[in-house]
């Protein structure tokens, strides 16, 4: 192990990782509300929209994240739809994200038993009060850990995004391999960083699994 | 109508050579399935036993495959693995080695959770009726665990076939590689072949995985 050289490329990798931690973040957060949208439009089934829905959701599981990259960066631009690196690799992740967010939640708000929403009416309650004091508790204790699950997914899914010519980590590793051929160096930090990265929100994910566990009417 | 660089596709032995990338991904995934799926099964039992030492070593391995993004997987043995130990292997054996090892971690993981959401009182009564332990998983254990456990790992099989995108990353010669050379060579005839490439390995990667998805959806609501 070269220590010299782990210590003068160290800043590069730094500056990797928040590049990944920031796209990836916001690729979550679209993923999210994109999947609330979702989620939201078949429980309500809207129609024409609950179609539309179901497609998407088919199309974005059913293809790799890699290939939506390539897609939306490479071959869009033809047509006239023109996108930077960055946004680029943003849109690919609430693309593929959002139809895992919303099956996460969707199946939390399926599996509150429809017994509880009649329950909450019968006991005079408005329906945004049921939503709110019965239904979504209930919901939470198993859309929780699968988002939390798709959270750590979707962070592991960034490192594709050096195929559109973002430094993201794999970038700097890869780049770093190629000029210098300190293989063991690079991809050492390429594992530390990406453990920083990840071992926090995994352990975040087992805490909240568990507390939520009981938050689970008769289960 | 803008012009879609479709025609490329059917120029010469196009369209046959995106389908034989799609091909060398596919070979891929399914060689690591098939061997990932009895490595798997086998690791997951194991890890239903009380024995201290193989459970910690196991659930290390898992972790650690699992945390990792597979690209970092595919680096590590592509790259790594031949600085460190001198050998030469090549891109295509590098991924079935990563695949085969993400493969059996996530297997032996539903394994695992198939088997311990068997309710235990299925284990008791089975006794009570005088059943003997072996009787008791090849009669009452097994064909409830398998009913779980399939759904699940077809599921596995379209994650794997997606995941294998990503040898291009390591200069195996696939179905975005070819789709480059196609986009390359046809530069100056169709220069928006970009478009209509890529928009048919996107289909070709959605015709893939989807009958797959579609059959584990089925069967999951068949059997649960």
């Amino acid at each position: 192990m070269n220590w010299e050289f782990i210590s003068k490329y160290l800043p590069l990798y730094e500056k990797a990782a928040w590049l990944t931690l920031k796209l990836g973040l916001l690729g979550i957060v679209l993923a999210t509300l994109v999947g609330l949208l979702c989620a939201a439009v078949r429980y309500y089934r809207i129609p024409v929209l609950e179609g539309i829905v179901r497609i998407y959701i088919e199309i974005s599981r059913n293809t790799p994240l890699l290939i939506q990259l390539f897609f939306i960066y490479y071959g869009l631009p033809k047509i006239g739809i023109r996108t930077d690196p960055a946004s680029c690799g943003v849109a690919g992740l609430a693309f593929l994200g959002g139809s895992y967010m919303a099956e996460a939640f969707r199946s939390g708000l399926e599996s509150v038993d429809p017994i509880q929403s009649e329950t909450a009416y019968a006991l005079g309650m408005s329906r945004s009060q049921a939503l709110r004091f019965i239904i979504l508790p209930q919901a939470a204790a198993v859309s929780v850990p699968a988002y939390m699950a798709n959270v750590i997914f979707l962070l592991k899914e960034t490192s594709v995004f050096s195929a559109v010519s973002l430094m993201d980590l794999m970038f700097t590793a890869k780049d770093l391999i190629g000029l210098y051929y300190k293989t063991t160096e690079s991809l050492a930090m390429l594992v530390g960083f990406y453990l920083i990265i990840l071992l926090p929100v995994s352990a975040l994910g087992n805490v909240l699994e568990r507390r939520l566990r009981y938050a689970g009417f008769g289960a | 109508m803008p012009d879609l660089g479709l025609e490329v596709l059917f120029k010469g032995k196009n369209l046959a050579r995106l389908l034989g990338g799609l091909w060398t991904a596919l070979r891929i995934s399914l060689l690591s399935v098939a061997i990932s799926l009895p490595l798997g099964v086998l690791l997951g039992v194991l890890m239903t036993r009380n024995n201290r030492f193989v459970k910690a070593l196991l659930q290390f391995y898992l972790n650690f495959i699992r945390i990792m993004p597979q690209m970092v997987l595919l680096f590590i043995v592509y790259f790594g693995s031949t600085r460190a130990f001198g050998w030469d292997i090549s891109g295509e054996a590098a991924s079935v080695i990563v695949f085969t090892l993400w493969g059996t971690a996530e297997m032996s993981d539903l394994v695992r959770g198939a088997l311990i959401s068997i309710p235990r009182h299925q284990y008791e009564s089975a006794e009570a009726l005088g059943m003997s332990k072996s009787q008791t998983s090849l009669y009452i254990i097994i064909p409830q665990a398998v009913r779980r456990l399939i759904p699940l790992s077809i599921n596995l099989v379209t994650r794997m076939i997606k995941t294998t995108s990503l040898i291009l990353m390591i200069g195996v010669v696939e179905v975005l590689k070819v789709s480059q050379q196609i986009i390359e060579a046809n530069r100056m005839s169709s220069p928006n072949a970009a478009f209509g490439v890529y928009l048919s390995v996107f289909l070709l990667y959605f015709f893939a995985c989807w009958p797959i998805s579609l059959l584990a959806g089925r069967l999951e609501k068949k059997w649960s």
